[in-house]
């Protein structure tokens, strides 16, 4: 009997967000956090964890990869290496 | 002697608890699960290194953790018979992981607050892993207890394999006595009634009962073992013996 | 087959990027992912046997910790790897059975016996060295969920080979019955490291196009040398001899040469043959099968807690919570 497959995301330190790591099996969700912690943050690579079903998870679909990314794509104001920065200018 | 003879106990306890624990590594249920008794029994091993080179230091005789832990024999460790049973199934590593751990971290929280500082700094980084260890057993206990009719039965038998073991570890003795008395130690029999309300109530939410049969095994504290001992030091400590002259491993 | 798919699975290889589990992709590149991926998880997982086989009698109590937490390590590195795999498609579950009965593989080397103390020195030293010189160029693989996994193993076993090292040089300065534990170890598993790297190029069935595919990034053979050349200085460090007449220092090409393993030695081990393919096996199944009754308890456990929270949250009175055993069998 197989347990379900859970996918898992740690935030590695205060102020950056929960990261997929990976996934794991578990028959329930208190067993996914306790094998998520033994497995994932054997060496203090987090501080916390979540833990999400992995059929609870909606994908976009790769046929329409392009529609759903493009519109991301030109906004690259969003990205903060659109910005020149002067020259003397430190910690922007 | 009587710090020497105390700090030997609980090094002892951690020592075998992590021995018997590591059996499991490569032959657990799950993966998961290898992972999660090899975090443990590497938690208690760390325990049991601080503690036996504490003892050793406090012995005065030049003997470190490898000294204690390898070139003594079985009727010089003075762990509680409880540790030394062996695995038998994964029910019943749970119920000695529940019983001994909870005893363990309840301990280990008075322990925090002892008049000796350097007992005092090792139990209060024990007791953050050992709150683990209570945990993980909890979640197995509630999962085998109330899982299938199999698992059910398991624990049962688990349970009245393990119990008769459990009630050595809360026996005073004149040296818990004498250290209690100055504040470095606790009187084990403290931490009874404490440890019957958590364990029982967590056996109860796992639709288990505790077995209510009265015989009390009892001497590891003086040295006074079950036959498993000698055989799991055997194998522990195989390779120092039969290499003597050879001191650096 | 789809050819605008295609030519976009080609152009992704070719820009070096990294195909992505819902990507379109060749049944045959997803076949040999899986069995490779498998492989390679199946590996980690029997290999916890021969190490595991010492943490019981490790020497030191700071030996015996390394040795717990490395063994730990390998199972999970087997889970990583594991989930690596189920992206495309398979279970954990089916894989393991695969392994269980046969149907796939694991690498040759654990089925050599660990027979010392110093086997685990050795096992580190160039199980573990063979092992990095092959896995390092994995982290580039084209397969993403693969190389994240990688580069996760890689970083994690940066100690690995560095604690069999240590093992020996302490040997190597002990006594001289250490010494003689440590030269033996060493000629017992220096070939079957060198067969780690898999068949030589000239008949290798899958290298050509794995690495069209760059799945794998180097030959067989390239990895073969790669690895002597970084062993033998070592050795010299060691004060241990490699077991090769032949080994010899060739200026022109900048390369050690060396006398090849056994090949024919190789297939009869990967085809089940080996010293100690059947204790690998029977070990990991009596685990399965002796873990199946906790894993279904914990299923039966977490269909009814559901049970409970969804009565709870509905308003419902609970269903009572009876214990799992009916009275008169209890």
């Amino acid at each position: 009997m197989s347990w379900p497959l859970w996918e898992v995301f740690v935030r590695p330190g205060r102020g950056l967000a929960h990261t997929h790591v990976g996934s794991l099996h578990a028959p329930d969700a208190e067993m996914a956090l306790r094998h998520a912690r033994d497995l994932y943050t054997r060496r203090g690579e987090g501080v916390s964890i979540w833990v999400v079903p992995a059929a609870a998870i909606t994908a976009s679909s790769p046929d329409e990869k392009d529609p759903f990314f493009a519109p991301a794509a030109d906004k690259i104001y969003r990205h903060p290496t659109f910005y020149p920065v002067p020259e003397g200018v430190e910690q922007l | 002697m009587t710090w020497f003879t105390y700090l030997l106990r609980l090094g002892d306890d951690a020592l075998i608890m992590a021995q018997r624990l590591s059996e499991w590594v490569g032959r657990a249920p799950v993966l998961e699960e290898d992972m999660a008794l090899a975090n443990i029994a590497l938690d208690q091993l760390g325990q049991a290194r601080l503690l036996l080179s504490y003892a050793g230091e406090v012995e005065g005789a030049g003997r470190d953790e490898d000294a204690l832990a390898y070139f003594r024999s079985d009727r010089e460790f003075l762990n509680c018979q409880l540790v030394e049973l062996p695995n038998g199934d994964f029910a019943q590593t749970i119920v000695k992981l529940l019983c001994f751990g909870v005893y363990q971290d309840l301990l280990y929280q008075r322990l925090a607050a002892s008049a000796d500082e350097r007992l005092a700094a090792i139990a209060a980084k024990a007791r953050k892993e050992t709150a683990y260890h209570v945990d993980h057993a909890r979640l197995w206990t509630l999962r085998l207890g109330d899982g299938t009719p199999e698992s059910h039965r398991r624990m049962r038998q688990a349970l009245e394999e393990v119990w008769p073991y459990t009630h050595e570890l809360f026996e005073d003795d004149e040296v818990t006595d004498e250290l209690a008395a100055d504040g470095r130690a606790v009187r084990p029999g403290e931490l009874r009634q404490p440890w019957r309300a958590t364990v029982e109530s967590l056996l109860r939410e796992a639709t288990l009962e505790p077995p209510t049969e009265d015989w009390a095994p009892t001497g590891g504290r003086r040295g006074i073992h079950t036959e498993t001992l000698s055989y799991l030091l055997a194998q522990m400590q195989s390779v120092r013996r039969a290499y003597p002259t050879a001191t650096r491993w | 087959m789809d050819s605008a798919e295609q030519e976009a699975f080609e152009a992704t290889i070719a820009a070096d990027s990294t195909i992505e589990p819902r990507d379109w992709m060749p049944e045959e590149y997803r076949r040999t992912l899986i069995r490779q991926i498998a492989q390679h998880a199946h590996s980690e997982i029997i290999g916890m046997q021969p190490e595991g086989n010492w943490i019981g009698r490790a020497p030191t109590l700071a030996r015996k910790a390394i040795l717990l937490a490395k063994v730990q390590d390998e199972a999970g590195h087997g889970l990583y790897l594991y989930a690596a795999a189920e992206t495309l498609g398979v279970s954990r579950d089916d894989l393991e059975r695969r392994l269980l009965d046969g149907r796939q593989k694991y690498s040759s080397i654990f089925n050599y016996p660990t027979l010392t103390w110093a086997d685990v020195g050795a096992i580190g030293w160039l199980v573990d060295g063979a092992a990095i010189v092959n896995q390092v160029p994995l982290c580039r693989c084209s397969y993403g969920p693969y190389a994240r996994a990688m580069i996760r193993i890689c970083k994690e076993e940066s100690f690995h080979q560095r604690q069999g090292f240590d093992i020996l040089y302490t040997l190597t300065r002990g006594t001289d019955e250490q010494r003689a534990m440590a030269q033996d170890a060493v000629d017992r598993w220096w070939y079957p490291s060198l067969a780690m790297f898999g068949p030589p190029d000239a008949i290798s069935t899958h290298t050509e196009r794995s690495m069209a595919w760059r799945i794998k990034r180097f030959s067989n053979d390239h990895l073969r040398q790669k690895f002597v050349d970084m062993i033998v200085p070592q050795a010299e460090v060691l004060g241990v001899r490699l077991p090769d007449p032949a080994l010899r220092f060739n200026a022109k090409t900048g390369h050690w040469e060396f006398t090849p393993p056994d090949y024919d030695e190789l297939f009869a081990v990967i085809s089940g043959r080996g010293p100690a393919n059947r204790q690998r096996l029977t070990h990991r199944r009596t685990a399965y099968e002796e873990g199946a009754w906790v894993r279904e308890a914990a299923v039966a456990y977490a269909a009814k807690a559901a049970a409970r929270a969804a009565s709870q949250s509905s308003g419902t009175a609970g269903p009572p919570r009876a214990p799992a055993v009916p009275d008169e069998v209890a």
